[in-house]
């Protein structure tokens, strides 16, 4: 590797405890937009395989960018994304997208919906249904097959879009801010969801959020973007144990110090 | 409509309106207008005759054909204009002159160069009709929500299946609607062109009624044409209903 990620603090690649490749390495991506909009400005950081990473950054400076770049869906400026040792050119079976605005087709029942990763990968009608059934009742829809999007809540809709991205069963997860339009309570309920779901199924996850709380709580490793043009600002590994009650995490002071960090660190961009 | 906090069931309008019709029949007022009772009886008279029948079967033929290629060319216009800028670029000034252009205006042009049968009354629908089926679904395909098609791109989707599971839905409400628009402007097409040419179809049975003043007769055939327009809007209508619900919330 030639291209070492810009790494303060907090671990560099194959320090992390990983010896093995990461799931995804992402190299020095630049953005430009078409009007000469800069979204990243040379961003490098590793997600290691089997563990959640997540973005946090000031609004608008490129994290949706970032991860669609991932995807294969955006192209960058320069720099590359290598996903499992290859480099990506377009998206690829093992990703799978959680879209911000959740991206379901308003004409097809939540059992299409949720099957229709694997119906665009040609699995037959049964097997789908069978594999879609099981997602809807891990994501709490058991009951709302038929129903359509517009009938549902938004909460309902987000985890619509997150049992259609678990089915195809990617090892590599892509989430754009996928709480972000849930009450509290129903947000922390999901975050727990994801931890054992993730725990259960073992993926690499990329989740971008704002929330410092969320990714604490949730990560293995963050990533800090400054205002955009994006760089990256900071990598920490908050090392929280989440082995015991939620509530008496949230308060221990591993938990609250790097909280308080992050949001030290994210207030010089918001005040500049 | 209610009155006084009544409910009036539509049908009641209609039995007003036509009593008020027979009314003004009755009274002889104006020889254009005959009791309503006649007309329905020239119904049942105009509707078995072979003039009739011969005239709808000509008015089909050139409905359908018409129809048919403005429906496809329409489309696919459409679909181009909406997905490739440079072709909405080309096309689109080009397609809104013609969209509200009088072009009855062009029927005798056509008839100059088709002559005075079916080609030219199809090529008449033909061009009252492709023009808002080309813009409405050119509407339809631009307001695709493009976060659907980076979900169709993410899990792999084809250009071919993004285009037959997600566009072409997508743009539905819209094109239900170009082509309900464009089924009444077809029909209006058929009889303008007919009545111009005033020698073949429901052209030359207005024609032969007015000239004969057979009121009756005439009122019959408006009638039934109105009828038929009514219905195949109504069929169209129908669709659209079933997919506004996602027209609102996509
Ligand atoms: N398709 C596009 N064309 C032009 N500019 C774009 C496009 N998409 C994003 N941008 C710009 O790039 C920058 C980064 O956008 P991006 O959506 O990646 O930010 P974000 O961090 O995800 O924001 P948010 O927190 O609001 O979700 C913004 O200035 C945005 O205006
Ligand atoms: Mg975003």
């Amino acid at each position: 590797m030639t291209d070492t990620p810009r790494l303060s603090s907090h671990g560099a690649p194959g320090t992390t405890g990983f010896s093995q490749e990461p799931a995804i390495r992402v190299m020095n991506l630049t953005k430009e937009y078409p009007g000469g909009i800069r979204a990243l400005e040379g961003i490098s950081f590793d997600v290691p395989k089997g563990e959640l990473t997540s973005v946090i950054g000031p609004s608008g400076c490129g994290k949706t960018t970032s991860l669609k770049i991932i995807a294969g869906l955006v192209e960058a400026t320069s720099g590359e994304v290598v996903v499992n040792g290859t480099q990506v050119r377009g998206p690829g079976p093992e990703r799978a997208f959680v879209f911000q605005e959740f991206a379901l087709m308003p004409w097809a029942t939540v059992l299409r919906n949720v099957a229709f990763g694997l119906e665009l990968r040609g699995f037959g009608r049964k097997e789908r249904e069978s594999i879609a059934h099981e997602y809807i009742a891990k994501m709490n829809l058991t009951g709302f097959e038929d129903a359509y999007p517009h009938q549902l809540s938004g909460g309902m809709r987000q985890r619509v879009g997150l049992a259609r991205a678990m089915a195809v069963d990617a090892d590599i997860l892509l989430m754009d801010e996928p709480f972000a339009s849930v009450d509290e309570q129903i947000r922390r309920k999901f975050q727990e969801d994801l931890l054992r779901l993730l725990s259960e199924e073992k993926k690499s996850v990329l989740f971008v959020t704002h929330s410092i709380e969320e990714a604490v709580y949730v990560s293995d490793q963050i990533v800090i973007l400054t205002r955009g043009p994006a760089q990256v600002s900071n990598v920490v590994r908050p090392g929280i144990d989440r082995t015991g009650d939620p509530q008496n995490i949230r308060r221990s002071s591993a938990y609250l110090d790097c909280v308080e960090s992050i949001w030290v660190e994210l207030r010089n961009y918001l005040e500049e | 409509m209610t009155l006084r906090g009544f409910r009036i069931p539509m049908v009641f309008s209609l039995v007003v309106w036509c009593a008020i019709w027979e009314i003004i029949g009755r009274l002889n007022l104006i020889s254009l207008i005959p009791p309503f009772t006649d007309v329905v009886e020239a119904l049942f008279e105009v509707i078995p005759s072979t003039d009739f029948i011969d005239a709808t079967m000509i008015t089909f033929q050139a409905f359908a054909i018409g129809m048919g290629l403005a429906l496809v060319v329409g489309i696919s216009v459409g679909i181009l204009m909406g997905r490739i800028p440079a072709v909405g670029n080309l096309m689109g000034m080009w397609v809104n002159i013609f969209e509200s252009s009088p072009l009855t205006a062009i029927v005798p042009a056509l008839m100059a160069i088709l002559g005075f049968g079916l080609p030219t009354m199809i090529v008449t629908v033909f061009l009252f009709s492709v023009w808002v089926i080309a813009l409405d679904t050119q509407v339809g395909v631009e307001r695709v929500n493009p976060s659907l098609i980076e979900m169709g791109r993410s899990f792999g989707a084809s250009n071919r299946a993004l285009f037959s599971k997600i566009v072409f839905f997508a743009a539905l409400p819209e094109l239900l609607a170009g082509i309900r628009l464009g089924l009444i402007r077809g029909l209006k097409g058929v009889i303008i062109g007919q009545l111009l040419i005033a020698v073949i179809g429901m052209g030359y049975l207005f024609e032969l009624y007015s000239r004969n003043f057979l009121m009756p007769e005439f009122w019959a055939l408006l009638i039934i044409l109105f009828g038929f327009a009514y219905i195949a809007s109504e069929a169209v209508a129908y669709f659209e209903r079933k997919v506004a619900f996602y027209a609102t919330s996509r």
